[in-house]
């Protein structure tokens, strides 16, 4: 049974129940409204009907998964920072599993923070940046498989969303847009710094790491991640694409930006960069979204390039996937605590000079080996 | 963009304490800068005139956070100087080997905040873990962990606790091991090369006109270090070079606080191996004599000068105090002028700046 045969099943028994209503209204009341009533029944009770609810459980099923692994990322990123800086991380608050429930404790305390705006700030957009933000995130996030049985389907058969990666990787390069919107309407020099220094940055990341998934999209001949999982049956694209999944890589640092190419909010010279005006849960939710966008990152590398949900028998394919995401993360985690920030202009230096040849590079093997029909 | 001035300061991640950097940006490029320093003055001369010569020891060692065993130091052997005291040759030892010590804290807590500046938060932690170590020997030492008042007028308050000397040569070779761990994680890292080479450059002739001195003016490629070139102290008996390099640059001032710890650890080997018996303290006079004394010492950001007058009685006439900090930050728009934003951090990093000695 894949995900949408079970959120299908559930929204037909929750049809089923509200139809006895409908139709007992139908067939109580006089007239019009009995009608309009069995009408009600008839409209719920159609496939169109079902399939979009089910679509929207199925998404709240995927994200409520996604937000629970972020949950777990934040704890990770926290523990390893703390094995590398030589303390324990968070211990006190659930120390029986870790210090697991410091995050929902960093949650409670945010959500009771006043929010304030600041009175010059642009209202409207000062409150649709974040709101872009995070939902282009999480729109990112649903589309995103753990297995084929577990991720957003159309149809019982489990197809998932037509050209899935191409959409993922456009929500995903949504948020510079909404991180310059905001730094703009902030009214504050230090966020209208971070806000350029993100549109700046989106120009240097964002062309290789797509010639990097056009690359990967070659070698499998499909758009969506059953394809691109299914065609790494034999081996895993980082192999024959050594180059594109370092290049990859270097290029997913930049976009969900961490250290060292965190520059729209580097702290030490640009206080808290493009968040500076932010507090409370408004804040809180830009710093969930900023580690919901490295679990994006790191499932998007796990589909693409290491061998998605593939892996042993016995452990099920969506535990595989959590741990290479895990994995790569972990790799993220490790990346950004361990080097500087780059400067703004060495980013475009080594967007353009070095990761955009090498993506070339990367899609010319790519083209070469499909030519020679070893995929 | 249009030009705009900003303000980095008084509250400011980078300002390390309580001062403004104003900056004209022209997008993200600097092109005027403006230090203002003075939020943190607290009339430490003008309340050294209303405390007798011993109560100013603890005042001095107020003056810095990150090295106040320089500063009161400084201040003993300026009062000794016009009192006329010799001090005997163990409170020296101590005094020299408690200096060095407190050299190696103060640039390791340079570095930690250089680390955190450039976003290296490995580093951060690094450098104040093992900083730790030193401030511990300072508390064996003298009892307390940040200001110590530990030197007298005419010697040191404390001799050594037992088995100090062995804590310390312990202390020199686990710092020298961890030196090439550090140099491992910041020299071997490409992006601190990137941010740091050819950065925040400080001419020759700019560093000696401006006044500045320590790391910053040996980083420029002036070999002056007060040590060697007007001994005092015991410091003509030991053997250590003042380490200076040519490139002007972030890296060479770095360079030059790296390689200056390593030669703290030489000489805290060398007072703790020369160390002689006797007397760690003689009692000096009540009342000064009428004249002057002067004092100058290489802090570890720069050179210290201590200047007093006395008038017969037991208290001060005047005291000043030339901060080598309020000196070098002058050249701060020498040297920020045509870098980024980014660079802020890096250079004004690069200058050890201590607002409590600055506004004094």
């Amino acid at each position: 049974m894949n995900l949408f045969q079970f959120s299908y099943g559930i929204i037909h028994w929750l049809v089923d129940l509200f139809n006895n209503l409908w139709y007992w209204l139908g067939d109580v009341l006089p007239w019009r409204f009995g009608d309009f009533f069995t009408a009600v029944g008839d409209f719920s009770a159609s496939r169109e009907n079902i399939v979009f609810f089910t679509i929207l459980l199925e998404v709240l099923l995927v994200l409520i998964v996604a937000v629970i692994n972020v949950l777990n990322f934040i704890w990770i990123d926290r523990k390893f920072m703390g094995r590398m800086f030589d303390f324990y991380g968070p211990y006190y608050v659930g120390y029986r599993i870790g210090g697991w429930l410091q995050n929902i404790a960093d949650g409670i305390k945010l959500f009771v923070k006043e929010i304030i705006t600041p009175r010059k700030a642009d209202q409207l957009v000062f409150l649709l940046g974040p709101s872009i933000f995070v939902s282009s995130s999480f729109l990112a996030l649903s589309t995103i498989p753990l297995s084929p049985d577990f991720g957003v389907a159309t149809n019982e058969s489990g197809d998932g969303v037509p050209a899935g990666v191409l959409v993922a990787f456009a929500f995903f390069a949504i948020a510079p847009f909404s991180i310059l919107l905001t730094g703009w309407s902030s009214n504050n020099k230090y966020t209208l710094i971070g806000g350029m220094r993100s549109a700046a940055q989106m120009m240097s990341y964002e062309i290789p790491m797509l010639l990097c998934v056009a690359s990967v999209f070659l070698l499998s001949g499909s758009f969506g991640f059953e394809g691109v999982v299914g065609a790494q049956d034999d081996i895993w694209f980082a192999i024959p694409l050594a180059l594109g999944f370092v290049v990859f890589i270097a290029c997913l640092i930049a976009e969900v930006e961490v250290q060292p190419f965190d520059l729209p909010e580097a702290e030490a010279e640009l206080v808290e960069g493009w968040t500076t005006e932010m507090c409370g849960m408004r804040f809180g939710l830009f710093m969930m979204t900023t580690y919901l966008r490295s679990y994006i990152g790191g499932a998007l590398v796990t589909a693409l390039f290491l061998g998605g949900w593939h892996g042993p028998e016995p452990i099920p394919s969506e535990i595989w996937f959590l741990v290479k995401a895990y994995i790569v993360f972990v790799v993220i985690v490790w990346i950004r605590w361990s080097l500087p920030r780059v400067r703004v202009d060495q980013i475009l230096n080594i967007g353009w000079k070095r990761l955009l040849p090498l993506a070339v590079l990367n899609l010319l093997i790519a083209v070469a080996m499909k030519t020679a029909g070893w995929f | 963009m249009a030009e705009m001035w900003i303000n980095m300061g008084p509250q400011h991640p980078m300002t390390h304490g309580l001062w403004n950097l104003r900056i004209k940006v022209d997008g993200e490029t600097i092109v005027d800068a403006e230090p203002e320093v003075g939020y943190l003055h607290r009339g430490i001369e003008k309340l050294a005139e209303g405390k007798t010569y011993p109560e100013v020891i603890p005042l001095a060692d107020r003056l810095c956070y990150g090295s106040s065993m320089t500063w009161s130091h400084l201040y003993c052997l300026t009062v000794e100087n016009l009192m006329g005291i010799e001090v005997p040759p163990r409170a020296e030892y101590l005094r020299v080997m408690a200096i060095e010590m407190q050299r190696i804290a103060s640039h390791l807590m340079w570095l930690a905040a250089y680390a955190v500046d450039l976003g290296l938060m490995t580093g951060f932690l690094y450098a104040m873990r093992d900083r730790e170590v030193f401030i511990d020997l300072l508390q064996a030492l003298t009892g307390s962990r940040l200001t110590y008042n530990y030197p007298r007028i005419g010697g040191v308050a404390h001799d050594m606790p037992p088995n100090f000397d062995r804590d310390a040569l312990r202390a020199c070779s686990y710092m020298e091991k961890r030196l090439k761990e550090y140099e491992d994680l910041y020299d071997g890292s490409k992006v601190f090369m990137l941010r740091n080479e050819g950065i925040g450059l400080l001419k020759k002739e700019d560093a000696m006109n401006l006044g500045v001195t320590g790391p910053p003016l040996r980083g420029s490629g002036v070999r002056y270090d007060l040590r060697k070139d007007m001994p005092y102290s015991i410091y003509p008996e030991l053997d250590f070079e003042p380490k200076w390099h040519t490139d002007c640059d972030c890296y060479a001032r770095y360079r030059v606080r790296m390689e200056e710890m390593y030669e703290s650890c030489k000489i805290i080997r060398q007072t703790i191996e020369k160390m002689p018996a006797g007397k760690w303290r003689v009692v000096p006079p009540r009342n000064a004599p009428e004249g002057t004394g002067i004092g100058r010492v290489e802090d570890p950001r720069g050179e210290g000068m201590m200047y007093v007058v006395g008038d017969g009685t037991d208290r001060p006439y005047r005291l000043k105090i030339r901060s080598p900090i309020f000196v070098t930050v002058s050249a701060a728009p020498k040297m920020l002028i045509g870098y980024k934003v980014a660079d802020v951090v890096a250079i004004m990093g690069s200058l050890d700046m201590c607002i409590g000695e600055t506004d004094r």
